[in-house]
Order: structure tokens, then C-alpha cells, then sequence
């Protein structure tokens, strides 16, 4: 089948996010003859995992930091070449600001017309923004998530990062963000982490809130899954080789320094996540990082009025059936939005997305009967080697104790842990209960890095995401300049575009 | 007397608290949170300016006073309520002379309005577009925080004795064989003893009157508000250009904006508000948020580089003749309603508290409150018969 190009602003399938899940999405669309929007906030492909310097920086690309970049490569590759030929657009500097859903016909049928996505082009800079309207046919949102920090005394210190941060500082810019770190959460993410850091030369110590012993438990989940086996292995011979001393079962519970961070107090948790008296430890720190988890970038699927469900790790993610797709006609999700796994478990959610897409549109499948029963049980498998994992490294019940009241809990807005105590005891229920009387949640983050925390304080309220209609921040100006009239459709893509 | 008030919204507390200051024995049920539902949507606006001389007008008067009242008796803190005035500009020469007239209208009512040229705009809007030909300046233009304001009334009728129940749907009333009413039923299938029930049910307030056997037209109309990050004191009233007083009157369908621009005291700047009658479609629209964004750097160029951060919409409660029904339902003994504010509950809510109270205790409003009851009753939206038979579950 001769593949189209691009002639008008219609492509057959939008993918929102360029890491795993989505660049292998678009890759596999590609290959299976679309046409293709990749849209990606940043500048590079590859989101979270496979986060790199810009394309000829200066700064070392980092490939020792990596895991799997031959998939990458392949990929991107798929996706630049498509890129040439045409058939495929590459926004990055594109974020998706909003979108619409059409009007629901009958349920489950498919909508009339296409999804139109609104994007905000930043790739010229600040002053220089512009609104653009993105119709698509097809939608993959692969969007990802974020870290989820919890506060604790004197986290708002400058050198004060989350684990997810100091990760990007380090594969995105080659920036080592201290000389003698302390890496505090809990799950496995948290050791790349520091051992990114201790092959940079820092010096790293990791507090992990759990028991690895329990990973035990759900050991068998892990079993034929030889690639996650493997990079465990070698992020423990690399702690060895770093010498990078792993405390079990505890936690960075307060953060000192004047101007920035200068130490820690360490603390040793019980088996409910309280301090065990007397095990406070002063540890000096020139960086800090905390990760408890992460939270699935939702916003776009809220809006968009996609179902959700509980996932393995309690997160609320997008329901998605056995080919990705939603409860939206012609929208589909892929990667950590239905589900915190990991990037291996992402790429084969993409996959699987984007062979949804060929079907229902009729075309033949890029991977295959036997391909795609081989994905279908490694999804299965990274399924349940994420749900072992995320029952091995709960969220501390007792954390909320350590965070005392004149704590910070919203930074945008300056709310501390007392003023959230006290709505809760005034009868307040829920985050945007908490958020209307307390104002936590209602700045620049937009709640992004609190609700958790006041979720924690004051409990999550009746299963509620919350809506944010607004993805990203937009200059007033950026939308009058469209004026009410819809935003310029992209038509042909412009020579100097390129990733 | 027993009062069930249905709805804990700012009118809902309102009637709660007007209530049991009048000596009732109040019980607030709401299937949400207190101030969850169109009161958590909308921006606090306390507007004498916006409204055209009539009977929502006298209300609004009245209804300022109380809130100046209640901000004394309560703090204004606990309120948010800050009486920062507003301000009214016409964006062309025309709109001038149209707007003047309305302003003779509104001063025979007993609105405070002054006139202000361009310059006088400059010094009470430094960052206003230079080339406004002039406007209005409405000291008694007031703001709150919905949510807050709501919580904080009720809280102040539960230290006089009324219960709050939360997460309690109501879904229809128990009658004796005479019709009068004896309890109010709720979802969990417990019933609440009443003498009187006060539909305060805001957008619903439809359905509710209905399950209560009791039907009024309440219809939702669409709004977006457009929230900014936060800046330093750009804006010091509530400005807003002309269009929006045709607006609020107009009757037309489809999508109206005219946006009106100030300043929270977080420092977040709130643009608000598009009216549409679309039903409950939740759906975002984003060129109703760029028109609403056009407008407001039209009135203040500075706002050009501002980002916007959140939208957030509701549905507005709006009867066919755009005024609140106020008032006992002549078919159904112990009924009240009180629902139906439109884009002003939350600046007519303390009226509208003191107007039930009064109904419920047979007060006279024109001599204790100054306000005249009639144009506020159900019974010029009423065409079918009500049910006083009705004392199932109606769900
Ligand atoms: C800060 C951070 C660092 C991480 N580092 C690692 C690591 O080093 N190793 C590891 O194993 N795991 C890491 N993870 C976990 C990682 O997220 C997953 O394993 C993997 O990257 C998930 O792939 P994904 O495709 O689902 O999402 P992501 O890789 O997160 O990709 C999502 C992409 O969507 C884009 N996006 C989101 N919303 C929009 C929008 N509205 N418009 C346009 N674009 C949008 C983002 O810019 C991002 O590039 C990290 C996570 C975070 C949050
Ligand atoms: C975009 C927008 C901007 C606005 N701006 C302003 C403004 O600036 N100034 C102004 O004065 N007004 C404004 N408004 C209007 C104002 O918000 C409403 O008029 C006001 O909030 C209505 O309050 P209420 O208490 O009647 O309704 P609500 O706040 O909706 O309260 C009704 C309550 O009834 C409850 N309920 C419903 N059914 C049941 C049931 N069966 N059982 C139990 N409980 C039930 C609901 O849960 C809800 O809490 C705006 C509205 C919008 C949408």
C-alpha cells in the first residue's frame, strides 16, 4: 500500500509523548503505513527514560546511563526517516494544551470526524508562542507520569530535588546535581538513580523505606523476565562497585541548611513507617532526592472524559482494553498512563496501541500473529513484575508523622501541613475540598506536586483525579491571537522542523 | 419549627444560617460537600453594577448590605470579602451613551456610580488600554470566596444549633394523609422529621423540586472562568467591559462573553465569564477560552505575557425569566424554593437566606428587610399542578 503524505492538516493517528510507549506507537503506525503526529512537550525523543542532551550539545550523550538504547535507536529511527519522507510530523517544543472530545453519539461508536488536539508551539521562545489546532483520527495519549514527592521539614531547600529531577539533570544536561547526595524514597527506580550520580563521582547513599525482603514475595512475578532480572543485577554489582551503601527501611525525615541543603536527618521506620526513637542521623548533603513512586500523567485523558480504573499501585490510570484503546472512540493510551511499569512494558503498549489502530482501520498488522502473542505475554509479565513491585514498596502509612506543622505541604502557595490539618479537623473532605478552603494545590504546579501529600493529610475524597482543563500554562496572548477563531490547522510541515 | 434545607451551596448556608438565627431548628443536607456544587464554579462576584433597574436589582442592594453585615459578624477574612468596588468601561465611543442611561437607572435604585473619563480610568486602573473612551466606577461592587464564604456561614449556623449532614442525597418527602409534610427522605433511606423543607439545590434545583413533588424550570447554562498565574497587583477592582450588562440580560442561545477581569487575593487573576445554554455538556472549548482571553488583553494589554493556568467551568441555575424563585410553592404545603440565581447567587445569597427566613417565620419582608417578596415567588413559573400526593422514592 503507498503510503500518503502529509498533504492537509488531518493525520491518521496523533501521538501525544515521544518516550517509550509513544515513539514506539508512532513507530509501528509508521511502519504499518499511516501517516503520524509525534507531540512531545520536549525538545528530544525519548521522554523519562530514555531523557538525552539536545542533539549536538556539548554535553556527553550519557549512553553509559542507559538501558536499551538499540531500541531506541530503532525507533527514533523509524521516526526520523518517516519524518523525511513526509509521512510523519515531529512537533517537539509541542505541548498539547487541551483537547476535545466529540460529542458522544451512541456509546461506543465512532465519532464524527476527527479529535482535534490544541497545541502550544514553544519552540520559538517565550514572547514567541503560538496556538495551533492538531485534527487527528486516531489519538495515542502517551503521556507518562511524574514523579510523587512527599513534603518533610525543610524540603523546600534549595539543592532539595526529587528523584525523577535529579535523573533528568543527569541524563538531560550531564549535570551531577551535588558531590555527596542522599536518595530517599522508596522502589526501584530509586537506584539508578544513585548510580548514575556514583558514576558521575558522587557520593551517594540510598534510604529506601521498604524491605526489599519483601520483594520475596511477589519474586515469582519476576520470573521469565530475564532483561529486568539483568539490569537488577548490574544496578547491584554497580552499587558494589560504587560503593553505595543502601539503608533499608530508612528515610530522609527533615532537611537542613540556610540558604540551600547542607545535611539530612536520616531516620530508621518501623514497620508501620514511624520514626523508631532515638534514630535520628545527621548525615551531610550538598543534593537530595526523593521518590515515592510516580503519578500518571492524566490531565489530557480527564478531559478528554476517558474511564479510569485503580491500578496495581493504587494510582488511578486510564481503563484501556486488550488493544489500548479507551473508553473514547478513537482514542487510545499507552505506557505509564495505564499503569506505572516501567519503559520495556511501555514500548509494547505502544506497540499494541498502534496495531489497534491498523485494525480497526483495516489494514494488515506490522508485527505479526505470533508477534503479537509473544507481546502480549511480555505485557502480562511486566504486569505482574510491576504489581509484585508496587506491593513490595508501599507508601509508608506513618509518613504523614513526620511532617510537622509549619511544614510546607504546597509550595506554590505557601500552605503548610497545619493550615491542612486544621480544614480536615474543620470538617473538610478530599483534596479539592482541602485545595478551595486552603488554597494548597491551586498554583503554578497546580497541585501536580501536593495532592499527593494533601491526600495523605487529608484523605483522597471520593475517587477523584482532578481535572486540569489545562495541561500546561498558556499566554493570555498566545489564545488572543487566535481570537475565538479556531487556531491555524498545521498544513505541510515547515523544512526547518526537525527533532 | 423543623427546616430541612436541601443544598449546602452559599444559598443553601445562607438560608441555613437566616434560619436558625430566626429561631428554626435547622438540618443542611447536601449529597456533595459543602459548597461542591455550582458555588465551587463560579467567582464570587457581589455585583450592584452588572444588573439592569428591577427586582434582582433591589434584591442584589439588599443583599450587599447583608454581606457587609455578615463580613462584620463573621470576619471578613473567614469570607475573603473584600469591597473593592468596580469598574465598568465601554470599548467604543458608542457603548457610552447606552451605558449612560442604564447608570441613571441604577442610581434611581440607590446604586453609587461615578463617572470617569480616560484619565480618571488611568488612576484607578493604571494598566487598563490606554484608548478606552471611559466608564464607570461602582464602589459598592464587593467579592468573596464562594467556597470559603459557604463553609463559613454554615459553620456559623451549626454553632447556633443547625446540624450539617454531608453525603446525604435527598430523593423525595413523606406526606401525612392531609399533604402536610412530615420528613424528608433520603438515599440511604433514612428520613429527617420536618415542618418545612427549602429547595436550595442550585443547578438541580429542578430535580429536586421534583422528587419533592414540587417541579420548578431550573435549566443549566454554561460558563467558563479563566484562571492566571499568579502576578503582582495588575488589577485593583472588578473591571469589565460594557458588552457584558447586554449579556446578562439578553435571552438569546448560544455562547455570550464579555469577560470581567480582577485580581484574588492569591494574586491569581480570574477572567470570567462565557455564558452558554448547552446543557450539562462538560465538553472544553477552547475557542471560548481564547475569546475570553482576547477580550481581557483587549481591556489590559500587560495581560498579553500572563499564562493562563486553570479553566474551570460550571452551569449556571437559571429560571426562563432569569430571576431566583424565592418563596413557598403554592401546591405543596412546607415546600420553599430557593434556587435559581443565575450568574448572581453568590452576591444575592444573604438576601435570599433572609427572604426564606422570613417566609418560614411569617415575617413581613418589605418592613423588616426591604424587600419586596412577589417577583420572587414560584407561582409565575408554575403551569403544571403539583403533587402533594407524591411520597415515594422518586429517583
Ligand atoms: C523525571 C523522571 C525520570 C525518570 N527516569 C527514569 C530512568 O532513568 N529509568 C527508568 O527506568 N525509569 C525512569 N522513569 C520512569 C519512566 O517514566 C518510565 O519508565 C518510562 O519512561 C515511561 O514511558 P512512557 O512512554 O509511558 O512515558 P514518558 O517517558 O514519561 O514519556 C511521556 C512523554 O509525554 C510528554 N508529554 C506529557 N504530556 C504532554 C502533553 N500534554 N503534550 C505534549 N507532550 C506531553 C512528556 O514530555 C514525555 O516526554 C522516570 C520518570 C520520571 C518522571
Ligand atoms: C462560570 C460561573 C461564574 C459565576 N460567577 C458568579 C459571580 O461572579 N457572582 C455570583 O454571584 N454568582 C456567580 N455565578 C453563579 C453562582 O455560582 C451560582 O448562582 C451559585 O453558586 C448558586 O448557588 P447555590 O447554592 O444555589 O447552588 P450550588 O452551589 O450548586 O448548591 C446546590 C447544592 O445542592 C446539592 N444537591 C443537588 N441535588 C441534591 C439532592 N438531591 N440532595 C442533596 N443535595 C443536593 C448539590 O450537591 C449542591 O451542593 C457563576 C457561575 C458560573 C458557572
Amino acid at each position: 500500500m503507498r503510503p500518503e503524505t502529509l498533504r492537509d492538516g488531518t493525520v491518521d493517528v496523533a501521538v501525544v509523548g515521544a518516550g517509550p510507549a509513544g515513539l514506539a506507537a508512532a513507530a509501528v503506525a509508521l511502519l504499518g503505513g499511516l501517516t503520524v503526529a509525534l507531540v512531545d512537550a520536549g525538545q528530544e525523543l525519548g521522554g523519562q527514560f530514555w531523557r538525552r542532551p539536545p542533539e549536538g550539545s556539548a554535553v556527553d550523550p550519557g549512553d553509559d546511563l542507559h538501558h536499551d538504547l538499540a531500541t531506541y535507536r530503532s525507533l527514533a529511527g523509524t521516526v526520523r526517516s518517516a519524518a523525511r519522507d513526509g509521512r510523519c510530523r515531529l512537533l517537539p517544543g509541542h505541548h498539547v494544551w487541551t483537547a476535545v472530545a466529540p460529542p458522544a453519539t451512541a456509546p461506543g461508536e465512532r465519532p464524527q470526524g476527527p479529535l482535534p488536539l490544541h497545541l502550544l508551539d514553544r519552540s520559538s521562545g517565550p514572547g514567541r508562542e503560538r496556538t495551533l489546532r492538531l485534527d487527528a483520527r486516531h489519538v495515542v495519549l502517551a503521556t507518562g507520569a511524574y514523579d510523587r514527592p512527599l513534603p518533610f521539614p525543610g524540603w523546600d531547600l534549595p539543592g532539595v530535588y526529587t528523584a525523577g529531577g535529579l535523573q533528568a539533570l543527569l541524563k538531560g544536561g550531564g549535570v551531577r546535581a551535588g558531590s555527596r547526595v542522599v536518595v530517599g524514597g522508596t522502589g526501584p527506580f530509586l537506584l539508578p538513580v544513585a548510580t548514575g550520580l556514583a558514576a558521575r563521582g558522587a557520593s551517594v547513599v540510598v534510604c529506601e523505606a521498604n524491605d526489599p525482603r519483601r520483594w520475596a514475595c511477589g519474586a515469582g512475578a519476576a520470573l521469565g523476565l530475564p532483561g529486568k532480572l539483568v539490569e537488577g543485577a548490574g544496578y547491584a554489582a554497580a552499587l558494589v562497585r560504587h560503593r553505595v551503601p543502601v539503608l533499608l527501611r530508612h528515610a530522609v525525615t527533615a532537611a537542613h541548611g540556610t540558604d540551600r541543603v547542607e545535611a539530612v536527618t536520616i531516620s530508621r521506620l518501623d514497620a508501620s513507617g514511624g520514626i523508631v526513637p532515638g534514630s535520628d542521623r545527621r548525615v551531610e548533603a550538598d543534593a537530595v532526592g526523593t521518590g515515592w513512586g510516580f503519578v500518571p500523567q492524566l490531565d489530557l485523558a480527564v478531559t478528554l472524559g476517558a474511564d479510569l480504573v485503580a491500578s496495581w499501585d493504587g494510582n488511578r490510570v486510564v481503563r484501556v482494553d486488550e488493544w489500548q484503546r479507551t473508553s473514547v472512540p478513537g482514542l487510545s493510551a499507552a505506557g505509564e498512563v495505564c499503569g506505572v511499569g516501567g519503559a520495556q512494558l511501555a514500548v509494547r503498549e505502544g506497540q499494541l496501541a498502534a496495531e489497534g489502530v491498523l485494525r480497526d482501520l483495516g489494514r494488515p498488522s506490522v508485527t505479526g500473529e505470533r508477534g503479537l502473542a509473544r507481546v502480549r505475554g511480555a505485557v502480562a509479565r511486566h504486569r505482574r513484575f510491576a504489581a509484585a513491585m508496587a506491593h513490595a514498596h508501599p507508601v509508608p502509612e506513618g509518613w504523614t508523622a513526620w511532617v510537622d506543622d509549619a511544614t510546607t505541604v504546597c509550595r506554590c502557595e505557601e500552605v503548610c501541613a497545619g493550615q491542612v490539618r486544621r480544614a480536615v479537623a474543620d470538617g473538610a473532605v478530599g483534596v479539592r475540598q482541602v485545595k478551595q478552603l486552603t488554597r494548597a494545590g491551586m498554583g503554578w504546579c497546580q497541585g501536580r506536586m501536593c495532592a499527593p501529600a494533601v491526600a495523605g493529610l487529608a484523605g483522597p475524597g471520593e475517587g477523584e483525579v482532578a481535572e486540569r482543563l489545562v495541561a500546561t500554562p498558556v499566554p493570555l496572548g498566545a489564545l488572543a491571537r487566535g481570537n475565538g477563531s479556531p487556531p491555524h490547522t498545521l498544513s505541510r510541515p515547515a523544512p526547518e522542523e526537525k527533532v | 419549627m423543623r427546616v430541612v434545607v436541601v443544598g449546602a451551596g452559599i444559598v443553601g448556608a445562607s438560608c441555613a444560617l437566616a434560619a436558625a438565627r430566626a429561631g428554626c431548628e435547622v438540618v443542611v443536607l447536601d449529597r456533595g460537600q459543602v459548597g461542591a456544587g455550582t458555588t465551587s464554579r463560579g467567582e464570587g462576584n457581589v455585583l450592584v453594577s452588572d444588573k439592569e433597574p428591577g427586582p434582582e436589582l433591589d434584591l442584589a442592594l439588599v443583599s450587599r448590605t447583608v454581606w457587609g453585615r455578615w463580613a462584620e459578624e463573621l470576619g471578613a477574612d473567614a469570607l475573603e470579602f473584600e469591597p473593592k468596588g468596580g469598574v465598568v468601561v465601554a470599548t467604543a465611543a458608542e457603548a457610552l451613551t447606552p451605558l449612560g442611561e442604564l447608570v441613571a437607572g441604577q442610581e434611581a435604585a440607590g446604586v453609587v456610580a461615578h463617572a470617569a473619563g480616560p484619565d480618571d480610568l488611568r488612576g484607578l486602573e493604571p494598566h487598563l488600554a490606554p484608548d478606552l473612551p471611559g466608564g464607570y466606577h461602582y464602589p459598592q461592587d464587593a467579592q468573596v470566596q464562594p467556597v470559603l464564604a459557604a463553609a463559613t456561614i454554615l459553620a456559623a449556623a451549626v454553632r447556633l444549633g443547625a446540624r450539617h449532614r454531608p453525603a446525604t442525597e435527598v430523593v423525595g418527602a413523606r406526606r401525612s394523609t392531609d399533604g402536610a409534610l412530615q420528613a424528608v427522605l433520603c438515599a440511604d433511606g433514612s428520613e429527617v422529621a420536618a415542618d418545612a423543607v427549602v429547595n436550595a439545590a442550585g443547578t438541580w434545583g429542578g430535580q429536586v423540586g421534583e422528587r419533592l413533588g414540587a417541579p420548578v424550570p431550573v435549566l443549566p447554562r454554561k460558563g467558563y472562568v479563566l484562571v492566571t498565574q499568579p502576578v503582582p497587583a495588575l488589577v485593583h477592582h472588578k473591571v469589565y467591559s460594557a458588552d457584558y450588562v447586554a449579556n446578562v440580560a439578553a435571552s438569546t442561545e448560544g455562547l455570550e462573553t464579555s469577560c470581567v477581569v480582577e485580581s484574588t487575593r492569591g494574586g491569581t487573576i480570574l477572567i470570567g465569564a462565557s455564558r452558554e445554554r448547552v446543557g450539562f455538556d462538560p465538553a472544553m472549548e477552547p475557542s471560548t477560552v481564547a475569546l475570553l482571553a482576547a477580550q481581557a488583553v483587549r481591556l489590559f494589554p500587560v495581560l498579553e505575557r500572563v499564562q493562563l493556568m486553570r479553566v474551570y467551568r460550571g452551569f449556571r441555575p437559571y429560571c426562563p425569566d432569569h430571576l431566583p424563585v424565592v418563596g413557598p410553592d403554592p401546591r405543596v404545603p412546607g415546600v420553599l424554593h430557593a434556587c435559581g440565581h443565575e450568574g448572581a447567587g453568590v452576591g444575592l445569597a444573604p438576601a435570599t437566606g433572609e427572604l426564606v427566613a422570613a417566609h418560614l417565620t411569617g415575617a413581613d419582608p418589605v418592613a423588616t428587610l426591604g424587600i419586596d417578596p412577589r417577583p420572587f415567588l414560584p407561582d409565575r413559573l408554575l403551569t403544571g399542578a403539583g403533587d402533594a400526593t407524591r411520597t415515594e422514592d422518586l429517583t
